[in-house]
């Protein structure tokens, strides 16, 4: 009894602890000063006190109990009574309560009305004690009690079942409780506590049989339901069922008077809450509309493979071995898959994988083509029956939407295309109306894998092209846009794996240059003529020129030995922009180019790769820089850009146009792109002077103004000026005449 | 870790099957009209006789994953159970014991074009006769059957644990399809579509079997056209004599035992010649939609009947033919 006392002391003593918790009174707004807080503490500190005495009076009165008593108003065990029920509801009862409760409740020495309020005060503070409920399961065989009492104490034991401590003697007594489904009125919640305990190995065609007696006897009842098919999911050659699809709740009432008391004690001890078993009953799926049984968009439940049959176990005599498979209807955390990532099968539709981030994981883990080979199958067909513009009159475009969507954050997920998937693009495109399901289809093309066939040409580039050329500007940059990430997945990918198999690295590098140069090519052809068919838009241009940033890190920082140089039909559009953020952009692009590394680089790799870049490359990238310097900085357009498609005109035919300082006009203060910072940047240095002299913005007020564009965000701007410039300058100290590269 | 190096890995992959990507144009430049006989001599007759003259609705099955032809007698219990189970929804069934449909599951050995192939697989549902005397026979209410005559296109391609049958065709309640076909899909993770003929196949098929000699009087040959876009639905039946359709095959045909796509738009061409000839229409405008002859007759919507056991083989080719290119 001494150590008993001190243990039981122990909680409460812990519970006491947690209401010095500052927060936990703020939240509350009972306090407003610290004095007050302590004062309150205090008074709160006595009232415990005496409450945990009068329930070690109570515990012990009720533990001495010997015979029937009756209760009467103010006598000893109302008192008692009294001081359970209150402790109960405000802090919980410690473990060692429960069996000398129990031990009352189930014996039978009280009235009922006793009784039941004794069971509906049993909260647990922190956990139940499983001998506690194993002694009460033996109070239970022996009956004395009454029913209404039996029925309560299951549907506080269902309750509470995640409070128990431990379990396995209570899976023991699985037998014990299946007997108790002859009583019809216990059998409801007999049904939910067997389905909360039952393995697979507690399924037997004995039990089967006496469910389906059951059955046969009450007709279709919900709780039956439940725990059939969960017989059904741990032993599926042995009973089977469908259940109907409206069904929601299996188990009425399971909460009994607990829960509200459960929640406000769990709340003011801040214990951790302990989750309880969710059902899993995989069943209805939700059906908008009645459609054929082979060609719904629906993808699978992801439910235990009943067709789980290995060679070895062949003379088992059930058909199903899943003894040491984990169910995957249970799987619902990441710490389960990592628990059981040893006993897990994939499920027997693979198609659920792709709603199942759980098992997208565990698809990353396992390396079996045949779940590569199921998926690709049921894919295929999935695409091809539910195809919104290959199926005539085919109602379901936005379930085809959505299809598409959770296939797009798969691959997303697992980092890499489907071949179904890949297949269906190249076969659909041409039949493509460029609009029926747009952003979904353009999204899947940035996951179509790099892969040495060279037929990508008419598969894809051709029919895309077509669309391309004849669609909006909007269609223009959202191809673009899905290009560009395919252009980024290729070079993520390969990235990965250059790095994990240096040593193979000739065989597929090739490869992978030629196609990343064909995407690049097709991008830069595409990209020149749509900007002459949209009028250069500076919309257009943004996209186009943001696929270029990826290209020109393509060597440096993803090892490439591949450097391309955008059209001159881009280039020169993108220099004399209207629009900064794209002249920036071309500034940040030809930094990014930066031949200069490039050489050193392929100086020292040049044993290693056997790529040479062309002198053309170049010769182009100088031509670009000259331009570029001559116009935005040496105040020299139209003189100095030596390329075939350039700016470069005759002095007589420029003096024909009588533009006073023509030189000057591309320059960074008279560039149509940044004259508005020109003019903000005169209003700040000369806020008196409206004649907007752009002149005076030379010398030191030339370095002011660069330091003021910097400001503005004009990052590209300043690593090209600050790289090429100085070069430049450097260059042209040397008498070199032209950027050295 | 194994996530980093099982991603990559995968992606250079190759689809998952040999085929190169050549098999998205349609290429059947030439056809063999029967198999070699010697997949021929080994077919009894009586054991297909029930497979002849009854309308079979087509479907093409994707690979079938872990399936067992020793487990045939386990696969019937379940799927009874399974189909009791869907029948009276909420109520559990035990397997295994009997049930008001029956399910029998056995393997057609004769139905086999290459090595390669699997042999077939025949489902049959039958009801119990309720007057529950022994001797009275149970009822088919039901029948379908996977096979694949020549279909080495996809089998030589998948790996182990993969049963390819590509060709389904059922007879009875669509119902029973619905139930069979979705305890398939759900226990071997395969995929059904209705296989539908398009009206080029259809012309194929016309040709080829006009051209095949047949012991006894056979029926007509005839065509069935579909006029589109008309308020009232317009059917044009073109029936030929079958020794007269096969006169003009024999004039039509080059190489005896192959066909050409060219000359079936010959065989074709003269037919619509002919009978503008004499009706002012054209025939090519409108849509094949059925033939018929004396081997089999089959619809645009995917429903043949097998008239003549001496050709099953070679028309189950064509189909599995079909339903392979539906699923690659």
């Amino acid at each position: 009894m001494q150590r008993s006392s001190r243990a039981r002391k122990q909680p409460l003593h812990a519970h006491h602890k947690s209401q010095t918790d500052l927060s936990a009174w703020r939240k509350g707004g009972t306090i407003d000063s610290e004095k007050s807080l302590q004062s309150h503490q205090s008074a709160n500190d006595q009232k415990y006190d005496s409450q945990e005495e009068s329930l070690e009076q109570a515990l012990s009165y009720f533990e001495k109990v010997q015979d029937c008593v009756a209760l009467k108003k103010q006598s000893v065990p109302q008192k008692h009574l009294d001081a359970v029920e209150s402790t109960a509801l405000k802090q919980g009862l410690p473990p060692e309560g429960f069996e000398i409760l129990l031990n009352i409740v189930l014996s039978g020495k009280f009235a009922d009305t006793v009784n039941t309020r004794l069971l509906k005060s049993l909260i647990p503070a922190s956990v139940i004690p499983e001998d506690s409920v194993v002694k009460a399961v033996s109070w239970l065989c022996v009956s004395k009690c009454s029913g209404n009492i039996k029925l309560l104490f299951l549907k506080w034991l269902i309750t509470m079942f995640d409070y128990i401590d431990h379990k396995e003697q209570l899976h023991a007594l699985y037998g014990i409780f299946f007997s108790f489904l002859q009583d019809e009125r216990l059998c409801p919640c007999i049904c939910h506590l067997l389905y909360l305990l039952t393995r697979k190995e507690h399924v037997n065609p004995f039990r089967i049989r006496r469910l389906l007696e059951l059955q046969a006897r009450m007709g279709m009842q919900s709780y039956l339901q439940a725990l059939l098919s969960l017989y059904k999911l741990f032993c599926p050659e042995q009973v089977t069922i469908t259940l109907p699809g409206k069904m929601k709740t299996y188990f009425k009432n399971s909460d009994g008077p607990w829960k509200a008391a459960i929640t406000a004690v769990r709340q003011r001890n801040q214990g951790p809450s302990s989750l309880s078993q969710t059902l899993f009953l995989g069943t209805a799926q939700p059906r908008s509309r009645k459609r054929k049984w082979n060609a719904q968009l629906v993808i699978p439940a992801s439910s235990a493979n009943t067709n789980n049959l290995e060679d070895d176990r062949e003379k088992c005599f059930y058909l199903y071995s899943t003894n040491e498979s984990f169910p995957l209807e249970q799987l619902h955390t990441f710490p389960q898959l990592l628990q059981n990532i040893h006993r897990l099968e994939f499920p027997s539709q693979m198609g659920s994988v792709l709603t199942n981030p759980l098992l997208l994981h565990y698809m990353n883990c396992v390396k079996d083509e045949s779940i590569y080979l199921r998926l690709y199958y049921w894919m295929g067909q999935m695409l091809q029956e539910e195809c919104t513009w290959c199926m005539v009159d085919n109602p379901y475009e936005e379930e085809f939407k959505s299809f598409l969507e959770t296939v797009y954050k798969a691959e997303c997920f697992l980092q890499e295309g489907f071949s179904a998937c890949e297949e269906f693009l190249y076969k659909t495109l041409p039949l493509w109306d460029g609009f029926c399901c747009r952003s979904e289809v353009l999204r899947l093309l940035s996951w179509i894998p790099l892969s040495s066939f060279s037929d990508i040409k008419s598969y894809l580039y051709d029919p895309l092209a077509q669309l391309f050329f004849t669609s909006s500007i909007y269609f223009k940059c959202s191809v673009l846009e899905s290009l560009k990430e395919l252009l980024q997945n290729w070079l993520n990918c390969n990235a990965i794996q250059v790095d994990l198999e240096s040593s193979s690295l000739n065989t597929t590098l090739s490869g992978l240059v030629n196609g990343v140069a064909e995407l690049v090519r097709f991008v830069g052809w595409i990209s020149t003529v749509g900007l002459r068919l949209e009028n250069n838009s500076m919309l257009l241009l943004y996209f186009i020129l943001d696929f270029y940033e990826i290209v020109c890190d393509m060597y440096l920082k993803y090892n490439l030995p591949l450097l391309i140089m955008l059209p001159a039909g881009i280039f020169y559009p993108a220099l004399l922009s209207m629009d900064s953020v794209n002249l920036n952009q071309l500034c940040y692009i030809m930094y990014r180019t930066n031949l200069v590394a490039a050489k050193e680089n392929e100086l020292c790799k040049k044993k290693m790769l056997q790529f040479k870049f062309s002198d053309q490359t170049y010769q182009v990238y100088n031509q670009y820089i000259i331009a570029m310097v001559g116009c935005l900085w040496t105040s020299s357009a139209f003189q100095k850009d030596i390329h075939p498609q350039g700016l470069h005109m005759d002095d007589e035919l420029l003096s024909k146009t009588a533009v006073k300082e023509l030189r000057n006009s591309f320059n960074i203060v008279y560039h149509p792109a940044m004259m508005g910072y020109s003019i903000q940047f005169l209003q700040q240095i000369c806020p008196d002077d409206t004649t907007f002299n752009f002149k005076l913005i030379k010398g030191k007020k030339w370095n002011w103004y660069l330091e003021y564009l910097y400001t503005q965000g004009l990052k590209g701007l300043k690593v090209f000026i600050e790289s090429s410039i100085s070069r430049v300058s450097q260059a042209s100290c040397n008498k070199a005449g032209n950027a050295e590269a | 870790s194994s996530n980093g190096s099982g991603g990559p890995r995968r992606l250079s992959r190759a689809l998952p099957f040999g085929r190169s990507h050549g098999r998205l144009g349609v290429s059947s430049s030439g056809r063999l009209i029967v198999p070699a006989p010697s997949s021929q001599e080994k077919a009894d007759p009586q054991k297909t006789a029930f497979l002849l003259r009854k309308a079979w609705t087509l479907y093409s099955v994707t690979p079938l994953y872990r399936f067992r032809r020793g487990r045939l007698r386990d696969y019937a219990r379940l799927l009874g159970a399974f189909i009791a189970a869907e029948k009276q929804k909420g109520l559990a069934v035990e397997v295994g014991v009997e049930l008001d449909i029956k399910v029998a599951l056995s393997s057609l050995a004769d139905l086999r074009g290459s090595e390669l192939d699997q042999d077939a697989l025949l489902v049959q549902l039958s009801s119990r006769s309720q007057a529950s005397s022994k001797n009275s026979e149970d009822k088919v209410v039901w029948s379908g059957w996977f096979c694949s005559v020549f279909g080495d296109d996809l089998s030589e391609n998948v790996p182990e644990h993969f049963t390819c049958l590509p060709l389904f065709l059922t007879h009875g309640a669509e119902s029973y399809t619905s139930l069979v076909g979705s305890w398939f899909q759900k226990t071997f993770d395969c995929c059904f579509r209705r296989l539908a003929i398009s009206p080029l196949n259809l012309s194929w098929m016309v040709a080829m079997w006009a051209g095949c000699k047949l012991d006894r009087a056979a029926s007509a040959v005839e065509l069935v056209f579909s006029v589109p876009r008309l308020a009232q639905p317009l059917d044009i039946s073109y029936a030929i004599h079958p020794e007269d359709a096969k006169a003009l095959w024999d004039t039509v045909q080059k190489t005896p035992g192959e066909i050409t796509q060219e000359e079936v738009d010959v065989f074709m061409d003269c037919l619509y010649a002919h009978f503008h000839r004499h009706f002012k229409i054209h025939l090519s405008a409108a849509k094949l939609v059925k033939v018929s002859t004396g081997i089999a007759s089959a619809q645009c919507d995917g429903i043949v009947k097998i008239l003549h056991s001496q050709y099953l083989p070679g028309v189950l080719m064509l189909l599995t033919e079909l339903a392979i290119s539906q699923i690659q």
